[in-house]
């Protein structure tokens, strides 16, 4: 349980996946124009995540391993086709049922639907618990259980979530700001988020547990 | 070989004028974390250039026979394969930069460069035209990953490719490597920096 605590709050904070890994971010720079979108983005990607990353645990932990069909099979070689596959179709499968029994929220997140497959958020955290699955259990970083692998899938979820959000909150009162011409958008930004970053770096000496 | 100017077109564009990095804005994930070193940088360019072309050519090849509503499935898949190649082939022939590029190998086939090429040129064109836009978009990724990956490498560690080049008398009167240099956060800053300069210069040609 605790392990369990430490890497949701390692992968909000520590192992963010915008500030440390750089992962999802063409969709993090070009939806975080206002808060109201990229909350809505910051859910969506968070939800998917949730429901992906434990699917591919359990395929990395029943089928692809070493060992795991039969004896003496390795599957690991499939995994990028297994994952991809797995996100591809899971995010197909929770558009049709957010469409037919939620309308509404169909209607707020339905744009950033189809966009999430090939956000490399989602792809990075189940690769990423490809690795960690294979380290010891006393690392802060392993992924050892079932209930683990939500864990961390929840907390890179809200890790991606605060990033958006904050982005978007800082781009909404940088517009009354005076840029440079050629600086202005893009620019601004990227330099913007490295700030971010930076502040987001004081975090990775944190440790609990 | 004479080039058509539609062909130079395809083929030079991409590497500044529409560059994917700085001007389309796509595959910033892994141009930003592989580019601590010069080295895997190279690697990582010379991938996606050969991943981009590739999976151009076949798609291209395929576009008439794939049906609208799975293409995005279908366009997956295709990469994923690739990409796989690409993988087994690094790890067995240049194990220590497969184990640098760790994931990041992997994440090209989230990579939006490719899948915008696939859709917005490979399902439109011939075979021939998606390789020439295939190879111009790779190698317009490579120099930026190249340009990031240098300054942080000899900024950062003093070194090109693993060999220093800052020569000694430069520390013995006190020059310092810039750690920072080698944190996320300034690769962001750098390409933030390029994106200004390029801007910059380019800035006159679209008036």
């Amino acid at each position: 349980m605790e392990h369990a605590l430490s890497l949701f709050v390692r992968s909000i904070f520590a192992d963010n996946m915008i500030f440390a890994y750089f992962l999802g971010m063409c969709s993090y720079l070009a939806v975080s124009k206002d808060v109201k979108t990229s909350a809505g983005l910051g859910v969506a990607v968070t939800f998917v995540l949730l429901v992906t990353l434990p699917v591919n645990y359990l395929l990395q932990m029943y089928v692809l391993g070493p060992n795991c069909l039969a004896e003496g099979v390795d599957l690991s070689y499939l995994s990028f086709i297994i994952f991809i596959a797995v996100i591809a179709a899971i995010v197909q499968i929770v558009e049709m049922v957010v469409e037919k029994y939620s309308p509404s929220l169909y209607a707020s997140l339905g744009i950033f639907l189809p966009l999430i497959a090939v956000n490399c958020a989602i792809m990075g955290c189940s690769l990423f618990m490809q690795q960690r699955v294979g380290l010891a259990e006393t690392d802060p970083k392993a992924i050892t259980s079932f209930f683990d692998s939500v864990m961390y899938a929840l907390g890179s979820g809200i890790g991606w979530f605060l990033a958006i959000v904050c982005l978007a909150g800082i781009r909404e009162k940088m517009e009354y700001n005076d840029v440079p011409k050629p600086l202005q958008g893009l620019g601004i930004t990227f330099i913007t988020v490295g700030l971010m970053a930076m502040a987001f770096m004081c975090f990775s000496g944190i440790n609990i547990g | 070989m004479k080039l058509s100017e539609k062909t130079k077109e395809t083929l030079l564009g991409p590497l500044n004028a529409n560059n994917p990095v700085v001007v389309q804005v796509l595959g910033i994930c892994s141009a930003l974390a592989v580019t601590v070193q010069l080295k895997p940088a190279l690697v990582m360019g010379i991938a996606v250039t050969i991943i981009v072309a590739m999976s151009n050519v076949i798609i291209s090849l395929l576009r008439n026979s794939i049906p609208m509503r799975i293409r995005i499935i279908v366009q997956l898949v295709v990469v994923a394969a690739l990409v796989t190649l690409v993988s087994e082939v690094l790890k067995a022939f240049a194990y220590d930069v497969a184990v640098q590029l760790s994931v990041y190998i992997g994440l090209i086939i989230t990579n939006c460069i490719l899948m915008g090429r696939l859709e917005a040129f490979a399902m439109s064109n011939g075979p021939w035209d998606s390789l020439l836009d295939g190879l111009g978009n790779g190698l317009g990724y490579a120099i930026i990953l190249i340009i990031v990956a240098f300054f942080r490498e000899l900024l950062g560690s003093g070194t090109l490719m693993g060999f220093p080049v800052i020569p000694e008398w430069c520390y013995q009167h006190g020059y310092v490597n810039n750690g920072m240099m080698m944190m996320p956060a300034m690769a962001l800053i750098l390409v933030g920096c390029i994106i200004w300069a390029h801007r910059s210069i380019n800035k006159e040609e679209k008036k």
